[in-house]
């Protein structure tokens, strides 16, 4: 397989997930304007343009959060390289340069997705925020559905998991992170019961929140959430989840070619790192340190994988 | 008024090639009709057949439009064309060879030097060099048109990287899916077989220095181009990487594709980028789509070229007026097939009766293709006529002229029902080891009520071409 091609398959499924985080954050957003008292809710907003990685690009379009400025930003937007339309767009477009590595169906489901993105964008009445959530979570399940019914189990099946799983993983951690940066500053309010609202919002972006109660029963504590998040396996957005299962795709493809490149080596160290983990530690270590050297963890995995598999620069 | 051949009613009568199609044609009513076409754009959509037209503003994915009306050949019919077009095939690729080495055909006075040797498109850095099996040319798309029942005229030869094949394949498949009671009823010869015969004939060209089974790429210039989907598809059918120029090294004697698994060698290249973009080290430093390098790995037998870079200088519209006299002087044969009569402007008699002439001629510019820098003498104004006439005047050996053909027609869906549309024809002849044709080939029609312009970019649209069996 080229190795472009590699990298573009890699990119519709981290373009994929992306478009359906934001869309998660929105619906989150959108939640708490609802909630009876609005006031001291600005910071909701701002934590939600900081998960999302462009609250800089916001700012100087913008200025001050409002909703309807950031619906906008983050779903229609095409300043805003992250934005819905933008995320959507983009893997259409991997799609289309690889069009041949992929099957009828998943070429169907990403330009049913761009095709019908832009009947919303041009649409003279806007639809309603839920509905539009409900249209990236409906549109991106049905990529993923597509992939794992119809995909060939090659090495492109294998990249396609591997950007999905990398991407996961960023953003539940980013996710923590804001919530837990931004809204509790000092470590002494962790654990305390006051911060259920805001753990319950996380929970709901993460689209786990019924999902938890099912997993663990008794009162919502930060340590649960957090083994929740991190460590248990069963959670799909888990930190270990997601480093698992690009362990298992990058193990898959070393079959498949039947040698170990780097990538393989730092998947495990990092997954054994996180089997070696307990909330007690995590928490000691400090929840935003783990966080940040999660990312960098991660984001230093994607660059072994660049350079073993997509960048086309391996010696002869 | 000219009269035009209609090539399912001639006399009032319905042509036997088109006698099965008579009743089909009255079961589709407007509103079956509309339906029917939707469902094609639709399909044609979620396929992917599209035009990408960037920068232009609205839906960057244009379709062509596809018309339903298949238009019909018989065996007969196609035997003769059939053979004309190999011979024509061969003839240029002897010319080619010629011309990159001892020049014969010009010692032998046979076609003026100049017109060759100072051709744009002669590459001076393969003279000298003789591709595998001799082949410059391996897919030559010929453009014909009819003019009566026996009446067939090359227009022009396309020796590059001629396109639309993907049109000829996907029009099939989507009347097959259509209509499959046509083909119960009709004996329709397949063309399915083109993208095995282009894979075969590719690997029957590899270099002498390959001693494997043949890696064959085709080199596209990118996403961007109009005929991407054309480049992914024939890739895909033919189970062959779809590589970019950035995909693609030189190391050593051999070109390599970057892979996943490190770097791969690649034997065979087609490519569908022009010659002056292939090789930034050798003709235009300023390309981003080409490999460093290339050319020389291509002239020490590293790898193949398809087509041979040079290959531009036989479909010529100059020389084009030449390849009768080509099948003489190499096959010792006569042409099958007639090439419409040409006025070379760059000689002072021609140009005198073009001038003279000029509203009833269509002329054309010798490099230009796609319908543009062409006038259509009865179709358009005096002060168009004029404008050209001056053109011309300003530099006569860059145009040539020909009569206004009457171009048949054959039925088309239009708003109002079924009417006459003019068309062409391109088959695509594949030369390597063998010489093959698949028994097809794109039709396109002019959509346009009186149009003779076929092209896609001027309003064209394509049909599904058939060729009954004996």
């Amino acid at each position: 397989m080229l190795s472009r091609t590699a990298d573009n398959l890699y990119w519709i499924a981290r373009y994929m997930e992306r478009a359906e985080t934001v869309a998660r954050l929105l619906e989150v957003g959108a939640r708490i304007a609802l909630l009876p008292s609005a006031k001291g809710y600005r910071s909701d907003w701002d934590s939600l343009l900081r998960a999302s990685g462009n609250a800089s690009g916001y700012a100087q379009k913008y200025g001050e959060p409002d909703q309807k400025s950031i619906e906008d930003y983050l779903f229609f937007d095409r300043d805003n390289p992250n934005s819905v339309a933008n995320c959507i767009t983009s893997a259409r477009e991997n799609g289309r340069i690889v069009r041949t590595a992929l099957t009828t169906q998943v070429w169907d489901a990403l330009n049913t997705a761009f095709q019908e993105l832009r009947r919303i964008e041009t649409a003279r009445k806007r639809q309603e925020l839920s509905q539009l959530t409900d249209w990236v979570m409906k549109q991106t399940a049905m990529v993923r559905g597509a992939i794992d019914a119809t995909l060939l189990r090659d090495a492109g099946y294998n990249f396609l998991n591997i950007g999905y799983y990398l991407e996961r993983g960023d953003s539940t951690a980013r996710l923590m992170d804001v919530k837990y940066y931004v809204l509790l500053p000092r470590a002494d309010f962790v654990g305390s019961g006051l911060d259920n609202d805001q753990w319950m919002m996380l929970l709901r972006a993460l689209g786990s929140h019924r999902a938890f109660r099912w997993a663990y029963g008794g009162d919502l504590t930060a340590s649960k959430i957090a083994h929740f998040l991190i460590l248990n396996p069963q959670c799909p957005r888990a930190l270990i989840t997601c480093v698992a299962g690009m362990a298992n795709h990058l193990g898959r493809l070393a079959k498949l070619y039947d040698t170990e490149t780097p990538a393989q080596a730092a998947v495990r160290a990092l997954l054994a790192e996180l089997e070696g983990q307990s909330t007690e530690k995590i928490f000691d270590e400090g929840l935003h340190e783990f966080l940040t050297r999660f990312v960098r963890q991660a984001a230093g995995l994607g660059a072994v994988i660049h350079d073993s598999y997509l960048s086309g620069d391996m010696a002869l | 008024m000219t009269t035009y051949f209609n090539e399912m009613f001639d006399a009032g009568q319905v042509r036997d090639p088109y006698a099965r199609l008579q009743d089909w044609m009255q079961s589709m009513p407007a509103d079956r009709r509309l339906e029917k076409q939707a469902e094609a754009e639709e399909l044609f959509r979620r396929i992917g057949i599209t035009f990408a037209v960037y920068g232009e503003g609205g839906d960057p994915d244009r379709l062509i439009p596809f018309d339903m009306f298949p238009r019909v050949f018989t065996a007969q019919e196609w035997a003769k064309l059939d053979r004309g077009i190999k011979q024509r095939a061969r003839a240029l690729n002897a010319f080619l060879v010629d011309v990159y080495g001892r020049g014969e055909i010009v010692r032998a006075g046979r076609i003026p030097g100049n017109l060759v040797y100072q051709n744009a498109a002669y590459e001076i850095s393969v003279s000298g060099f003789v591709p595998p099996k001799g082949v410059y040319s391996h897919i030559v798309g010929i453009d014909i048109v009819r003019t009566g029942p026996t009446d067939f005229y090359v227009l022009e030869d396309n020796c590059r990287t001629p396109s639309g094949v993907s049109y000829m394949l996907e029009s099939r498949e989507m009347m097959m899916r259509m209509f499959p009671d046509l083909f119960r009823e009709n004996r329709i010869q397949p063309v399915d077989r083109y993208p095995d015969l282009l894979r075969r004939t590719f690997a029957s060209v590899a270099p002498a220095k390959c001693d494997r089974e043949p890696t064959v790429v085709i080199l596209t210039p990118g996403h961007f181009n109009s005929a991407y989907y054309e480049h992914s598809f024939l890739a895909d059918l033919m189970g062959v990487e779809l590589v970019e120029g950035q995909d693609l090294f030189v190391d050593g004697a051999f070109v390599y594709m970057r892979t996943t698994q490190g770097p791969k060698r690649v034997d065979v290249i087609y490519r569908r980028i022009d010659d002056a973009f292939i090789d930034p080290l050798c003709f235009r430093p300023d390309s981003m789509l080409g490999v460093p390098g290339l050319m020389d790995v291509y002239r020490s037998g590293g790898v193949t070229i398809c087509s041979a870079p040079g290959a531009g200088v036989a479909d010529d519209k100059a020389v084009y007026t030449y390849v009768p006299e080509m099948i003489r002087f190499y096959l010792g044969e006569e042409p099958i097939l007639e090439n419409v009569p040409t006025w070379k402007c760059a000689e002072a008699d021609d140009h005198k009766y073009v001038d003279e002439n000029m509203a009833d001629l269509v002329v054309k510019e010798v490099h230009g293709s796609g319908g543009y820098g062409m006038l259509v003498g009865p179709k358009s104004t005096k002060a168009e006529v004029e404008e050209f006439r001056a053109r011309v005047r300003a530099n006569p050996s860059n145009y040539i002229a020909q009569p206004t053909l009457a171009l048949s027609t054959t039925p088309t869906f239009v708003a109002e029902g079924v009417a006459p549309r003019h068309v062409d024809l391109r088959p695509y002849c594949l030369v390597g080891e063998r010489i093959e044709l698949v028994p097809g080939g794109m039709t396109r029609v002019a959509l346009k009520d009186g149009s003779l312009v076929v092209n896609s970019s001027q309003g064209g649209g394509v049909k599904d071409t058939w060729v009954l069996a004996e």
